[in-house]
């Protein structure tokens, strides 16, 4: 774990469009939010992205100015499809650190869907927020027929 | 998201699509209305979710005329497009700043430098100085909710149409917002500050006659100049001194991206950008060493202080103009570094998505070798390969005077195989008066309409449209109907079909329609893969309902496909 920002820090998710990319910045971005941060999200989103790279910039601190995340300045890259690692790579800040989907024991997943919610527990361990936090933000961002397929998509990702 | 997301402090995570619908609301708002178009639509959308009254316009002009009468009913109303709608609008908006209105009149006009999902980066800012619309541009959600309030009283003071200039970044960026009322509060017209509608019969300024648009734009010009000098005195902009060897003159989402790349430097921040308060800026200027514009597109603001003669560094347009700003961008900038820009990896393109019916008839289209005159939607990405069956495409609606054009000039053997190519949405925003053309001035070889009717405005997120039978709020409400509308303009053979269900038919009609000298309308109808479930799930309760009230279309039009 490491310990609280104090600089803005910097997690872009990755993937392509239709993949779950937005949905898993929205809900980091909440967590984040109601833990006290002033955040900033970026993405361009829409149907004209259907199929194609999409990413989604989260930035936290106590201050931050652009959404955009500068060039090579990522501390966490979530890549959610293998396609698109080397499309997304070079954001990564040298000692930054790397989630792929193959970081998840995806046999296990509920449903092939549920990735985007598996990384988001694996991003989990990287951050001080509760766990509690992380759980109430995936109930408050899907539908509830999806809660209990979600808490065992999170728990793979966070206690493998 | 189910729940905005809310801190402790009682802020909320926001889009600046959704801080203006927020702001709406808190405004009293009486009538949101507009045209979807990336990345403006989510506005309307959200402003419905909180409550307030929006509904889909057939297009942009028409959204912004229907907004017209209610601000001449002293009503506060909301206008939102994408920046190409406001071409489609830009008729009323030249002639509605002259008349003014009696209500407060927004009308919120989304950018897209970068051309993240459009035809051009074309720069609104020229819009407010060419129809003389004050401009307000805000640079984050919190700016977005607190100026649409300032936006609203502007309107209301000078009696004035008001743009509201958004980029992309700005719309899908999320970030607080601390806003006035708490979520979900009743406001009184009181808190809201709304006034009541009411009609107050004002010939002279309402109809704009020779006689009286004469002493309107000469009233006009007096407004902006009182306005200007609001500006300069009182206006929302902000300076922030800090160090005096650097000063920025800056707006919108650049503001963020200079604050950051350079955060000694001072700023002016201008949120009403249009009339410029050209002496905040000259004053500015002449207090720091350095003075630098930082702007995205055209350098639109940087002209104007060349020509006001202010000392000021203006970006490199050989590089700078095209696409957004960011962080490292503006860096640049201020370093005058105009050495060749990384070039980041290329991503995959998007794509038409596995089962949709608009690849079905693309390659029907294919197969017939067919001079395919496009328009714009998902389709359009059939342009792309694999397909690549798509030669052109410009505007809403153009598919059809295109495909004309080419057929009256074109050898006989290639006029033949030109088709225009529209989809629902976009045949009812701009292709109808193409219908009409093509029945008035109809070519030698004829001509092959083709319609993609999918059910919905797919490519900004499944909106609904006049074609869907349903309202923005998913209420039911006459259907237009393709197939009348095609033998009312004078078209005999019309056809509709199911592209994926029947397509050795489409592709058999559509041979045959291309060897007649005949005019030929074909509806392609098959749902959105992504609409479908709620578009079906939606006529099985339509059906119920018309059991027990017969009010059923009987055109073909209505219920024959089950998909």
């Amino acid at each position: 774990m490491t310990s609280a920002p104090i600089r803005t820090s910097n997690v872009r998710f990755a993937g392509l469009g239709g993949t779950g990319v937005i949905k898993a910045s929205d809900i980091f971005a909440d967590v984040a939010f109601r833990e006290g941060h002033t955040v900033k999200k970026a993405e361009v989103h829409g149907m004209s992205q259907r199929g194609g790279s999409v990413q989604s910039d989260v930035r936290f601190g106590s201050e931050v100015h652009s959404p955009m995340i500068p060039d090579g300045a990522c501390d966490f890259l979530v890549v959610l499809e293998p396609t698109q690692l080397e499309v997304f790579r070079g954001g990564l800040r040298s000692g930054g650190t790397l989630l792929v989907p193959a970081d998840i024991d995806t046999a296990r997943l509920p449903s092939a869907k549920a990735l985007n919610v598996a990384m988001l527990g694996r991003l989990s361990r990287h951050f001080d927020f509760p766990e509690s936090a992380w759980r109430a933000s995936l109930r408050a961002n899907f539908p509830e027929k999806l809660h209990s397929a979600n808490d065992t998509a999170f728990t793979l990702g966070r206690n493998p | 998201m189910l729940q905005p997301s809310q801190d402790k402090s009682g802020r909320l995570l926001l889009s600046g699509n959704e801080a203006v619908a927020l702001s709406a609301l808190h405004c009293g708002v009486a009538l949101g209305t507009g045209y979807p178009g990336t990345p403006s639509t989510e506005i309307l959308e959200s402003f419905r979710t909180l409550g307030g009254k929006a509904q889909w316009a057939p297009n942009e002009k028409v959204a912004a005329e229907v907004a017209l009468g209610a601000a001449f009913a002293k009503a506060r109303v909301l206008c939102t497009m994408k920046h190409v709608g406001l071409n489609v609008a830009a008729d009323v908006l030249f002639t509605m700043t002259y008349s003014g209105v009696d209500g407060g009149y927004v009308l919120v006009v989304a950018d897209d430098p970068g051309l993240a999902s459009s035809q051009n980066e074309q720069d609104s800012r020229r819009y407010a100085e060419a129809a003389v619309a004050p401009m307000f541009e805000p640079a984050d959600s919190q700016d977005a909710y607190d100026l649409l309030q300032v936006a609203f009283a502007t309107s209301e003071r000078w009696h004035i149409p008001v743009l509201f200039r958004m980029t992309t970044r700005v719309c899908h960026s999320k970030s607080p917002v601390k806003p006035r009322f708490a979520p979900g509060a009743k406001l009184t017209t009181a808190e809201t500050g709304a006034p009541t509608a009411d009609f107050v019969r004002n010939i002279v300024d309402r109809v704009m006659v020779p006689g009286h648009a004469k002493p309107a734009h000469r009233r006009l010009r007096a407004k902006m100049a009182e306005l200007e000098w609001w500006n300069i005195s009182a206006g929302p902009n902000q300076v922030e001194k800090r160090s005096p060897a650097l000063g920025i003159v800056t707006a919108g989402i650049c503001y963020h991206h200079a604050r950051e790349a350079a955060p000694e430097a001072s700023m002016l921040k201008l949120s009403l950008s249009y009339p410029l308060p050209m002496e905040t800026i000259r004053a500015f200027a002449a207090s720091v060493q350095r003075c630098v514009i930082i702007e995205e597109n055209d350098p639109w603001l940087a002209t104007a202080c060349l020509a006001a003669g202010l000392t000021i560094e203006a970006k490199d347009d050989a590089i700078f103009r095209f696409g957004e700003l960011n962080v490292d961008r503006v860096r640049r900038i201020l370093d005058k570094d105009s050495s060749p820009e990384p070039v980041p990896p290329r991503g995959k393109p998007p794509e038409l998505c596995n089962g949709c019916p608009h690849a079905t008839s693309f390659e029907v289209l294919k197969e017939l070798d067919c001079i395919v005159s496009g328009d714009i939607g998902c389709y359009t990405l059939a342009a792309l390969p694999p397909l690549s069956a798509m030669d052109m495409m410009i505007d809403m609606g153009a598919a059809i005077g295109m495909g004309l054009g080419l057929r009256h000039v074109l050898p006989r053997d290639q006029a033949k195989r030109v088709v225009s190519v529209i989809g629902d949405s976009t045949f009812l925003h701009g292709g109808l008066p193409g219908l009409v053309e093509m029945a008035y001035n109809p070519p030698q070889t004829g001509h092959v309409l083709l319609i993609l009717d999918n059910g919905t405005t797919a490519m900004t997120g499944q909106q609904e449209h006049p074609g869907t039978g349903r309202q923005l709020d998913g209420a039911g409400t006459h259907r237009v109907c393709y197939e009348d509308m095609a033998r009312a303009a004078g078209v005999k053979n019309v056809f509709t079909i199911n592209p994926v269900r029947e397509r050795a038919l489409l592709k058999g009609v559509l041979a045959d329609s291309l060897h007649k000298d005949e005019l030929t309308v074909i509806i392609a109808r098959s749902p959105c893969i992504l609409a479908a479930g709620r578009i079906a799930a939606w006529a099985k309760e339509q059906k119920a309902k018309a059991a027990t009230t017969e009010t059923a279309c009987t055109c073909e039009c209505g219920d024959e496909d089950k998909s």
